[in-house]
């Protein structure tokens, strides 16, 4: 009788849990689903990570190839990310040339990466003007259940953590590169951003985590990432119902208290690793 | 044709001069030019049309946004603007009046010198005036940009928007000056962002009165 009740009215059936303070797969509004992490998943790739968030699986590689630096720039590498949503994560997607949904989260990852200097594109380089490093970070989402941001920012994050770079030394001699197959290093990372994604409910009602259901239903999303200092790299609210200043505050608080739990996590798993 | 303008720059306010022309598109359903500064941005929306059976939602209008830019193919960074665009028009339209038809807002970047997601979301709601379509509200886009020192600065030039430490983007609705969309670009600290939104919605104060001035002089002449 319930699952004819979801099917004919799919918002009042949330209303009558969100009365009680709680979601039908029996969450707290402010709670997370269980996220779990495995990093240098693949071994053919430089850096690789997958994260789970509840059913939402989206797996990152990372390679590192050569490139000469941009002219505006010659003391630069590149980080080149894109985000597949492919039709095997989900009904809604076709296949063919990436959709709307791909090409904003790709814009988003971008955005993120430009924004928290997670990574100083200085340290790319290997010979300015010849020589740097560039980062194709491929993240494909394998299950589709809402929450694709915060999956992806996570991946990202821990992947970029694995990825090993080997000593390069241009010989003066012939102007060639010589790679040092023996030697490698770990990126240096400056921030740590951690993305933390809520759904509006009936324009008062903030739910953390939203799955793919919540996220249909809802009048508006809102990402806020953040680093571990406290400061915001990206406020990503695309429309959706208005806030106001006390509910952002709220929101400020939850993407702290993630973000402690999230690095917290990742601490773990990368300590638990036996070193290659 | 209308063209309007504010009468006086609005005291203690640091936007720039702003220009409206409504109505001057022969073919779409509604049309308007909207100006900040030297940023300009062309709009038209056509709707409520007949949809495609792919796109049609059963109790409500299909939004679409076009974003082109002033040169070149419209890329990945249009399409992240123009799903910004569309989810802000989606909260405001009264979708529900018209289901299974659909409403296409247009962009043209005519020139782009700072501040052109405010313009484009500007120009949007000046066009979905001018066509009819039932709204619950009006919105506005404002630009605020924060430098290293923290100073802020209201409707940025490109050149202020380059030296910027932080630039964010808001769209407030006319109603209560929600926030209806936010997009960021740089790092910032939780206590600038309240102190830019506290500043974008006085400036959308301005915003709005011009709009309102705009209107009431078009309706009041026809």
């Amino acid at each position: 009788m319930a699952a004819g009740f979801k099917t004919v009215e799919p918002l009042e059936y949330y209303r009558r849990f969100l009365k009680e303070n709680c979601r039908p797969d029996g969450r707290e509004l402010g709670e997370f689903r269980t996220t779990t992490v495995n990093i240098g998943y693949i071994s053919t790739a430089d850096g690789s990570a997958l994260v789970k968030l509840g059913n939402t699986t989206v797996i990152c590689g990372v390679k590192a190839e050569f490139a000469t630096p941009p002219t505006d720039a010659p003391d630069k590498g590149y980080i080149v990310p894109n985000v597949d949503l492919p039709p095997l994560c989900s009904s809604r997607f076709r296949a063919g040339p990436p959709g709307e949904e791909a090409q904003v989260t790709s814009q988003f990852i971008a955005d993120v990466i430009e924004n928290s200097q997670v990574i100083q594109k200085e340290d790319l380089c290997i010979s300015p003007g010849k020589l740097a490093w560039v980062l194709y970070c491929d993240l494909i989402c394998l299950d589709y259940d809402g929450n694709i941001l915060d999956a992806c920012t996570f991946a990202l994050l821990a992947a970029l953590k694995d990825v090993q770079l080997l000593e390069v030394t241009i010989n003066e001699e012939t102007a060639l590169a010589e790679v040092n197959l023996k030697k490698k290093s770990y990126l240096n990372i400056g921030t740590h951003p951690v993305a933390t994604s809520f759904a509006v409910f009936d324009d008062t009602l903030l739910l953390v985590d939203p799955t793919a259901e919540e996220e249909h239903l809802a009048a508006g999303t809102l990402t806020v990432v953040m680093d571990e200092k406290g400061r915001l790299c990206c406020l990503h609210k695309p429309g959706g119902s208005g806030l106001n200043g006390a509910k952002l505050q709220d929101c400020m608080s939850r993407a702290v208290t993630r973000h402690k739990e999230v690095k917290k996590l990742m601490e773990e798993v990368i300590k638990s690793m036996k070193p290659k | 044709m209308e063209v309007d303008e504010p009468s006086s720059r609005p005291p203690g306010c640091s936007l720039r001069h702003f220009a409206c022309e409504q109505n001057l598109l022969s073919r779409p359903d509604g049309s308007s030019s909207f100006l900040q500064g030297d940023t300009s941005v062309l709009a038209g929306v056509y709707g409520p049309a007949e949809v495609k059976v792919s796109k049609e939602i059963f109790n409500k209008a299909t939004l679409e946004v076009i974003l082109r830019p002033k040169t070149g193919l419209p890329g990945v960074p249009e399409k992240s603007r123009e799903r910004l665009i569309r989810s802000t028009c989606e909260a405001v339209v009264l979708g529900a009046l018209h289901p299974r038809t659909s409403i296409t807002v247009v962009l043209q970047v005519v020139s782009d010198a700072g501040s052109l997601l405010a313009c484009c979301l500007n120009a949007a709601c000046m066009a979905l005036v001018d066509a009819g379509v039932p709204m619950r509200a009006l919105f506005c886009g404002v630009t605020c940009a924060l430098d290293s020192d923290g100073t802020l600065v209201l409707d940025p030039t490109t050149k202020q928007e380059k030296e910027a430490r932080a630039v964010l983007t808001f769209a407030l609705d006319s109603v209560e000056q929600k926030l209806l969309m936010s997009t960021t670009k740089g790092l910032y600290s939780d206590a600038e962002l309240q102190q830019c939104l506290a500043a974008a919605q006085a400036a959308a104060q301005h915003v709005f009165r011009f709009f309102r001035e705009s209107l009431q002089r078009r309706y009041s002449k026809s």
